[in-house]
């Protein structure tokens, strides 16, 4: 059994197809980049996937339980114990401080836990600048948080949308270095990009187009 | 956030205050009230009731002390002053003038026996002013034609002037009517002025009748009734504009919180790709809200004991009396007006969408 797969999936608005009939599955461990020109259907499928929106048609497996037709609120749960959310524009609480809006992640899963919140940002080498609030970070820096924010409570899948889309050419290295190395760690990644060289990195790259999945290429340069 | 806080304490401050000044109005104005006059008669309860000084002081035992403004004991008798029939009253002159603030007494009230005060239109029919003398001759109702009856003289300190019958009488002491007349201490009626409301009175009324059995105690309808018109009106007037600020107040709340939750939408959308739930994205901001609600009640009650104390001064010239009860009052109040106010935008901050994270903005 996939830990992810999607069977069919399309999403209508109006006479738009953002996804039309796509099907794929992502083993556990599994590296997974997706391409696409911009409006191609990425969001709406990373949105379907992180458990946020739902299909018009077509079924999502995770854990082979079908989740395209569950309650908003058992979305919400789902995507609190299973999913591990990166963003392109970080959305880090402001007012909070590094450590904190790590913890504000363990709030909403179980319980906060301040060692716990520094260990993750240990982990993407941010341990010194765990008191900082988002203002007083880098751009790098504010990724590396929200990536350990993700991290935090052991989700099944990441799922990155353009994480390295804001970010410089040094700060980009470091974030694939940190996807690196949980993939090493066993998680699962799936990395929206624009970016070949954050794709080519990945095991496998699956392309869409106009809502399609164009095609699917496996990576000849990847690297366990 | 802050003018919400503001807006809550000014809410907070004129409820508070305008319910302490509801409170305390009545008192406050039952003391303006006493200045119009006796609102309480004491009379006989029957023809042969031992209606004396006594019995008065008795059934004054049954009123607080603190809400007894003045009582005046009185015996009229009909005399004559040069030919001419008149009534003279007696009285306790101190109690009296505690009982009938209004009296407006040119010259001065009498002081000590011998002494009498004139009542402005008898005082014109017999033609004497302030330090003048009056001879007032009794005469007994079944005495002879040729009887001269007792005379007794009186030096004239005061002009009275009350605008009522009273214009029409003389004035002077019970120890004196009583030299004159021999009256025995029966007395005709007693005034009482006392601080409280219709009810009370009807209840202080009710006591003294049981304490002293010789008197009878009635309210004087024509005072206490308009009196309570009054309070009524003006303790409408304090409940519609307190309606009018909290409801202003709700709507300065709602209108903030739901800029606040518009400027949050985004965190809010995070908060809730995180994992928070409906009910915890409600509970986060109505916690905040019923926080702000109760600081700002808090505060209120402050500044409303001050702006209440202040009113009180100006208007009343008299200090208020703190209510505690009106604090948690207030707080309750500020509490869930916020709460209400807050229903409308954390509806909105729940209609969030935690897609909206992944959108390029
Ligand atoms: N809520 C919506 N209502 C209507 N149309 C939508 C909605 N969300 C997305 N779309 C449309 O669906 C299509 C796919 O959008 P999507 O955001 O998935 O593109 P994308 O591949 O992520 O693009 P980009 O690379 O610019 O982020 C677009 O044409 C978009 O206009
Ligand atoms: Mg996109």
């Amino acid at each position: 059994m996939s830990l992810l797969e999607l069977k069919n999936i399309s999403k209508i608005y109006g006479d738009l197809k953002a996804l039309d009939d796509v099907s794929f599955k992502v083993e556990k461990g599994d590296w997974v980049a997706i391409m696409g020109p911009s409006g191609s259907g990425k969001s709406t499928m990373m949105n379907i996937v992180g458990c946020m929106d739902k299909p018009s048609l077509g079924q999502v497996l995770l854990d082979g339980a079908d989740i395209s037709k569950e309650s908003d609120k058992s979305l919400t749960n789902i995507r609190r114990d299973k999913i591990g959310l990166i963003f392109q524009q970080f959305h880090l609480v402001n007012y909070l401080t590094a450590v904190e809006n790590v913890m504000v992640s363990q709030y909403y899963h179980s319980m906060p836990d301040e060692k716990e919140a520094l260990a993750a940002l240990e982990r993407v080498g941010l341990k010194d600048r765990a008191k900082h609030l988002p203002s007083q970070l880098s751009g790098g820096e504010q990724q590396r948080v929200c990536i350990a924010r993700a991290l935090i409570n052991y989700p099944e899948i990441v799922l990155a949308d353009e994480p390295t889309g804001n970010l410089d050419e040094a700060n980009e290295n470091i974030v694939i270095d940190i996807f690196k190395q949980l993939h090493r760690e066993g998680t699962t990644l799936i990395v929206v990009t624009h970016d070949p060289e954050v794709a080519e990195v990945a095991q496998r790259t699956l392309v869409l187009e106009h809502g399609r999945l164009a095609k699917e290429i496996v990576n000849p340069n990847f690297k366990d | 956030m802050l003018v919400a806080l503001l807006a809550i304490a000014i809410g907070a401050t004129i409820l508070s205050g305008l319910v302490t000044i509801y409170y305390d109005v009545p008192r406050q104005m039952g003391a303006q009230f006493r200045n119009y006059g006796a609102n309480m008669l004491l009379m006989p309860a029957s023809a042969d009731a031992d209606f004396n000084e006594e019995a008065i002081e008795q059934a004054k035992s049954a009123v607080n002390k603190d809400l007894l403004v003045g009582a005046a004991p009185y015996r009229y008798e009909s005399v004559t002053i040069n030919d001419q029939p008149v009534i003279a009253a007696a009285t306790n002159m101190d109690g009296a003038k505690a009982a009938s603030p209004y009296w407006y007494v040119n010259g001065a009230w009498p002081t000590q026996n011998g002494e009498a005060m004139v009542g402005k239109s008898l005082a014109a029919v017999l033609g004497v002013k302030e330090g003048g003398t009056v001879s007032v001759i009794y005469k007994e109702e079944d005495a002879k034609e040729d009887d001269k009856g007792k005379t007794a003289d009186f030096t004239v300190t005061g002009i009275l002037e009350t605008g009522g019958t009273e214009e029409d009488y003389i004035f002077i002491s019970l120890e004196d009517m009583s030299a004159l007349t021999g009256f025995g201490g029966r007395l005709d009626v007693a005034e009482l002025s006392i601080s409280a409301s219709k009810d009370e009175l009807q209840a202080i009324a009710d006591k003294i009748s049981t304490v002293s059995p010789a008197v009878s105690a009635r309210l004087v309808k024509r005072v206490t009734q308009s009196e309570t018109t009054v309070l009524t009106k003006l303790q409408a007037l304090v409940f519609l504009v307190t309606s009018v600020v909290l409801l202003l107040t709700m709507i300065c709340v709602a209108t903030t919180m739901m800029a606040v939750v518009a400027e949050r939408r985004k965190e809010i959308g995070l908060r809730k790709a995180l994992g928070a739930s409906n009910a915890g994205i409600i509970g986060e901001f109505m916690g905040e809200g019923l926080l702000l609600g109760g600081f700002g009640g808090l505060l209120g009650a402050g500044f409303g004991f001050a702006f209440a104390q202040a009113v009180s001064m100006n208007v009343f010239n008299s200090s208020i009396s703190f209510r505690f009860i009106i604090l948690p009052l207030t707080v309750l109040v500020s509490v869930a007006v916020t709460g209400l106010a807050c229903l409308l935008p954390v509806r909105s901050a729940t209609d969030v969408d935690p897609a909206l994270v992944l959108k390029g903005e």
